[in-house]
């Protein structure tokens, strides 16, 4: 386990299966997400501990993230299999914890549990 | 990832708080890539410029920053912006709207930002080969690593902005890699027949989904020389939307390479076909209306030649409806020299600098219910983002369904 970006959290689980393009698939206002072809579609992001397997597609979705924080629609953590710099870079400014797990961890965690970030 | 004194002070804020975000950001930055330490860049370009993309929070987080002082120390260019100021009172865009652009861009231009307003600063400015350069903006990032032979990380807003105001960047994994020959686990190989730069967008849109969370993806059936310019950049383009991988190779075809599916570890590649059937899949998924109200081409931007090409393609024809081509300001200075412009607003092109087709508001839901474009990209964003459907084609379809 790594820790990109320290601080406590708690909340319920979202995980999805596929990568989280911030910008094109995330209203910035709401938290819910907007695309589609995504298995969270229709979900909100907004006070989760958001677990997915990484950022994908634009730069931008840095300020997506900083966005939702200022809002107060943003997850309360994340929990990334792979660590990607739109992900990483958008919680540093937002100051929202981001663990990168191992794999197996990773498949570990299902939906609806709640998670406690930042404890030792 | 390892500091050096004046970078440890710096992170603790004696050198202002600035520079400890900024600093941040590059820890952060560092700790993502597998980085051990920061190396000097020479350019970076920023993404976060369009009012529509960063809202409130992110126009009042550039004012904050630009108003307590904060400045670039390297060249540094930026992405699109909403508009044209030239023909912005024409689209009725609301007051919020421009001001908050007029906002940005001022506070880009109080840190000594290039007011560039472009998505492809590989072909407005020189790029030189070897150099590590710090691009936000995603198709500019896999240009500059896949043809231009620069060497960036697929950069988030955040990272080029704090490595153009400290003037480094972590020497990733990738930076590194590019030294060491850039092995990548996945290769894609395309069989689809008689691609066009949709093909090519397709391509890289599959390409960059199948990468997972490599850095890097292979490409075999194809090589550079046999596509042109508006066919790279789509492909960039495309790869950019759907992964998170910063560059491919052409690679030629190994004896076996297509039985080895299901591989990827054990060190041997894994291979995927993008066939007719795959470019079919992406189509069915980003082509979603069967006319546009309105054409965008550029997305990317459109280069000189691509200007060219298309009044060359046009000769004496004219599009049925409003058809908007988007360009950087400097392409679109050279193309009215070059009586580019004229052509092609006779034709019944409305030429659009300093800004795009992803994520305007001059083609918000608001204005229009479908778009015509040959842009993947732009399909992806206007699909997602905008609400706006999408009936998706080549420009060769686009000139014979459109014109008259």
């Amino acid at each position: 386990m790594k820790v990109l970006v320290e601080g406590r959290a708690q909340g319920t689980v979202l995980k999805s299966e596929m990568p989280i393009n911030f910008l094109g698939a995330v209203d910035k206002k709401t938290g819910v997400i907007t695309d589609r072809n995504h298995d969270l579609y229709g979900k909100s992001v907004k006070g989760v501990i958001l677990v997915f397997p990484s950022g994908a597609g634009s730069s931008v979705g840095a300020y997506t993230i900083y966005a939702l924080k200022s809002g107060g629609a943003a997850p309360a953590g994340m929990i990334c299999r792979k660590a990607d710099l739109t992900v990483a870079t958008g919680c540093a400014v937002a100051g929202i914890p981001l663990h990168i797990l191992d794999p197996d961890k990773f498949a570990s965690i299902k939906t609806g549990q709640q998670l406690l970030l930042g404890a030792d | 990832m390892h500091l050096e004194e004046s970078e440890e002070a710096a992170l603790a804020g004696e050198h202002g708080e600035i520079m400890q975000m900024a600093y941040r950001i590059l820890v952060a930055t560092g700790e993502a890539s597998d980085a051990e330490r920061l190396i000097p860049i020479r350019w970076a370009h920023l993404s976060g410029v369009n009012y529509n993309t960063i809202g409130g929070a992110g126009e009042e987080f550039l004012r904050s920053i630009s108003s307590r002082g904060a400045k670039v120390r390297i060249r540094t260019t930026l992405n699109p912006m909403g508009f044209d100021a030239d023909s912005v009172e024409r689209y009725g865009l609301g007051d919020e709207f421009v001001s908050g652009q007029a906002s940005i861009a001022g506070s880009y231009e109080a840190m000594g930002v290039a007011q560039s307003f472009s998505c492809i600063p590989y072909e407005i400015f020189e790029t030189p080969r070897d150099e590590q350069v710090a691009f936000a903006e995603s198709n500019a990032a896999i240009y500059a690593n896949s043809f231009a032979g620069a060497r960036t990380n697929k950069e988030s807003a955040f990272s080029a902005l704090a490595s153009a105001i400290t003037g480094k960047s972590p020497y990733s994994d990738l930076r590194r890699e590019e030294e060491e020959g850039g092995a990548s686990n996945v290769t894609v190989r395309m069989s689809a027949k008689e691609p066009d730069e949709l093909t090519y967008g397709m391509l890289g849109y599959f390409a960059g989904r199948e990468a997972g969370s490599a850095s890097s993806v292979d490409i075999s059936g194809v090589s550079a020389s046999a596509m042109d310019r508006r066919q790279c950049k789509a492909m960039c383009g495309g790869m950019g939307t759907s992964g998170t991988c910063a560059k491919f190779r052409f690679v030629k075809e190994e004896e076996g390479d297509g039985d080895a599916c299901g591989g990827g570890s054990g060190g041997r590649p894994e291979t995927v076909e993008f066939d007719d059937d795959a470019a079919r899949k992406v189509r069915d998924e980003l082509d979603t209306a069967e006319n546009g109200d309105v054409i965008a081409l550029g997305s990317p931007q459109l280069g000189l030649w691509e200007m060219s090409d298309l009044l060359e393609r046009l000769r004496g024809r004219s599009f049925k409806k409003r058809c908007m081509v988007f360009c950087p300001r400097a392409v679109k200075e050279q193309a009215r020299k070059l009586d580019y412009v004229r052509g092609l607003e006779r034709a019944g092109c409305e030429v659009l600098a300093d800004c795009c087709t992803c994520l305007s508001p001059l083609l918000g839901s608001d204005k229009v219910d479908a778009v015509t474009t040959n842009s993947i990209k732009g399909a992806f964003y206007m699909n997602n983002a905008s609400g706006v459907g999408v009936d998706l084609k080549p420009l060769a379809k686009i000139l014979e369904d459109e014109t008259e």
